[in-house]
């Protein structure tokens, strides 16, 4: 919508989000987050291509050591390489936080802009939050988790039928907050003059929302993405610690954790890096969103 | 406000339907099987009698019917007969898990203690521990105390229980030797009696880790509301006028301002009581302490369907019930507030 805009040079117009940034790089907090968060990117993403021992090749002969040259991270019980555990692990627990963010977010958005918009789906929407938001979340995961687990696998293999079934179940219950901010804000939206503007020309519904409601309620969307990924993540990495999650074959941090306690006396290591690793990205994720938040609040960025 | 309760009451009871038929469904429509453990030797007209026995024959929605019956008429009118030995039950059937083949909620009374004593404890600790860093980080805002303060917080409001619970148990179980002083043990013991100080003092050894690990998670939240709270407060114009009157800064940060703040911080921690229980699930694995959680989480592994709906409901009563104190409780506190 601004490229028009930065064609005329002559007024030198700002795009709005190089005012977001600006305000963002005052975040020190934030700015910590984006380098350690594009650290573990890096680290999953390109890791595995730089060191590339397979993660899941087994060498019995050098099993439970420590960290040596050939295995920076040592190995473990089966003599699998820990640090192409780590990357790999890291890929799928990105992975995981990432699409479970976007199923929630979609769900959120609809349920929040068709409640705010149609005034008669606004009671009955909103009750269904409440319900979801009444519901004992964990156990409840845990049951979905253990109950399908087995014959999602059969049906569609081990590690799609794991990320399919968790990715699903985290998603469905993490969508109400996004959707009572939304709601909230395309409530007070709908009561602004280019709405009313925009529908004294005749603006169909469906495109009302996707031109004008949509793109206002980014900033709020924007900061419980953020805030969503955090949330899968340690959602996630719970249910493989409680042994529930991905199988050993796909190791998630969370799943290395809850292997490495089994041998913790012998290899406390094991359990160390998942720990860190699991931390950084979820501090670094909830600093970026702090930043976020305050970036994208106009009463703040204007001081 | 007591017909707004009363409303409010009224909205739970399907609220609460709605979510024992949720858990129900799930685990009817569910492949498993509660006999799957069994030996494959017994033969196939037996575990029919066997299922038979469990109350399995009969179509899903008798047996949901049964299980609400029994739990608000059944087991109510138990618990009214040992406290005033009348004889109300008449021997009536309870609801009997499929693992133990002994009555739920004899399981969950043996449960209970060990999770108010270690959860509840990690709560109550946490809160109040919140509540001064908090009052202190908005006072002097980006002082040294604020600064450390906010980032402790931020790291335990996103590091996970699992994750603090095992770095802690690598460092006061593993690296230090046994016969320090310093070591303390990594599994909970549930038979120990406390008779005298020195079972007091294994005792006390034993909460340390997992009550520090639930208080700095419930900490680390309250005290953001906390200090944010303070920060709104403190910024009004009844506390210039309580300065330009010359109130002391120690009655206006206790009495005027830490009153006020304290309001949306109250409902908060009311909000996170249930809590307690669900978030017990991790931490009581983590440290092994066979309470309330780690029993759901056996009997989720087991097919208990009838325990798993059982301990499921009563979390939900209890998220239910919370989320009305806290309501109500706003509206209590804050004049502001009118619900009718």
């Amino acid at each position: 919508m601004t490229d028009r805009t930065i064609d005329l040079k002559a007024a030198k117009p700002r795009n709005q989000w190089w005012d977001v940034w600006d305000q963002f790089r005052t975040h020190k907090g934030a700015l910590m987050g984006m380098f350690v968060l594009g650290f573990i990117l890096f680290c999953t993403l390109v890791g595995p291509h730089l060191w590339d021992i397979d993660p899941k090749l087994i060498d019995i002969r050098a099993r439970a050591k420590g960290p040596s040259m050939a295995h920076p991270l040592g190995t473990d019980q089966l003599g699998r390489d820990m640090l192409a555990r780590l990357f790999s692990g890291g890929r799928i627990t990105i992975a995981v936080g990432m699409t479970a963010m976007v199923l929630s977010l979609v769900l959120g958005t609809f349920i929040g802009v068709v409640a705010g918009y149609f005034r008669r789906l606004d009671g009955i929407l909103m009750r269904l939050t409440d319900l979801f938001l009444a519901l004992p979340l964990l156990p409840l995961l845990l049951l979905m988790v253990m109950l399908f687990r087995e014959s999602l696998v059969l049906s569609l293999g081990p590690e799609n039928g794991v990320f399919i079934l968790i990715v699903f179940a985290i998603g469905i219950t993490s969508w109400m907050h996004t959707a009572r901010i939304v709601r909230g804000d395309v409530l007070a939206l709908k009561e602004r003059e280019f709405v009313l503007a925009s529908r004294s020309i005749g603006t169909p519904a469906r495109r009302m929302i996707l031109r004008h409601i949509l793109p206002n309620v980014m900033s709020p969307i924007m900061v419980s993405a953020t805030l969503g990924v955090a949330n899968a993540v340690i959602t996630e990495s719970a249910l493989s610690f409680l042994g529930l999650g991905f199988p050993p074959d796909f190791p998630t941090w969370g799943r290395l954790l809850s292997d490495g306690m089994v041998y913790i006396n012998q290899n406390p290591e094991r359990v160390i890096w998942p720990a860190i690793a699991l931390s950084a990205l979820v501090l670094s994720i909830n600093y970026i969103g702090d930043g976020l938040r305050d970036a994208l609040d106009p009463r703040i960025r204007g001081r | 406000m007591l017909t707004f309760t009363i409303r409010r009451l009224l909205f739970a009871i399907p609220t609460l339907l709605f979510i024992s038929l949720v858990i129900f469904l799930i685990l009817e429509l569910a492949p498993g099987d509660p006999l799957a453990d069994m030996p494959m030797t017994i033969p196939p007209d037996v575990k029919e009698k066997i299922r038979l026995s469990l109350g399995l024959g009969r179509p899903a929605y008798i047996r949901y019917g049964l299980w609400l019956y029994n739990l608000f008429v059944t087991e109510p009118s138990y618990w009214i007969d040992s406290a005033f030995h009348t004889h109300l039950a008449d021997g009536a059937q309870r609801i009997i898990s499929f693992q133990t083949r002994a009555p739920v909620f004899d399981t969950i009374a043996e449960r209970i203690p060990q999770t108010l004593l270690v959860v509840g404890m990690g709560y109550l600790v946490g809160t109040l521990i919140s509540l001064p860093i908090g009052i202190i980080s908005a006072y002097k805002q980006y002082s040294w105390f604020d600064q450390f303060g906010t980032f402790v917080s931020m790291v335990g409001f996103s590091v996970p229980t699992f994750v603090t619970g095992v770095m802690l148990i690598v460092i006061f179980s593993v690296m230090i030797p046994s016969t320090s002083f310093f070591w303390l043990p990594s599994i909970y013991d549930t038979t120990l009696r406390v008779t005298d100080w020195n079972s007091f003092v294994l005792q006390f050894r034993q909460m340390i880790m997992p009550v520090f690990v639930l208080a700095l998670y419930q900490a680390a939240q309250v005290s953001r509301y906390m200090r944010a709270s303070m920060l709104d407060n403190l910024s009004m114009d009844y506390v210039r006028t309580a300065r330009a009157k010359g109130l002391s800064e120690r009655v206006l940060l206790l009495k005027h301002v830490l009153r006020n703040s304290l309001i949306p911080v109250i409902t908060v921690i009311a909000l996170g009581v249930p809590s307690i229980f669900t978030g017990a699930i991790i931490t009581e694995n983590v440290f092994k302490v066979n309470g309330l959680g780690q029993q759901l989480l056996l009997s989720i592994q087991g097919n208990d369907a009838p325990m798993v709906l059982t301990i499921s409901f009563i979390f939900a009563i209890l998220i239910v019930l919370f989320n009305l104190i806290a309501d109500v409780l706003y509206g209590i506190l804050d004049p502001r507030i009118r619900y009718d």
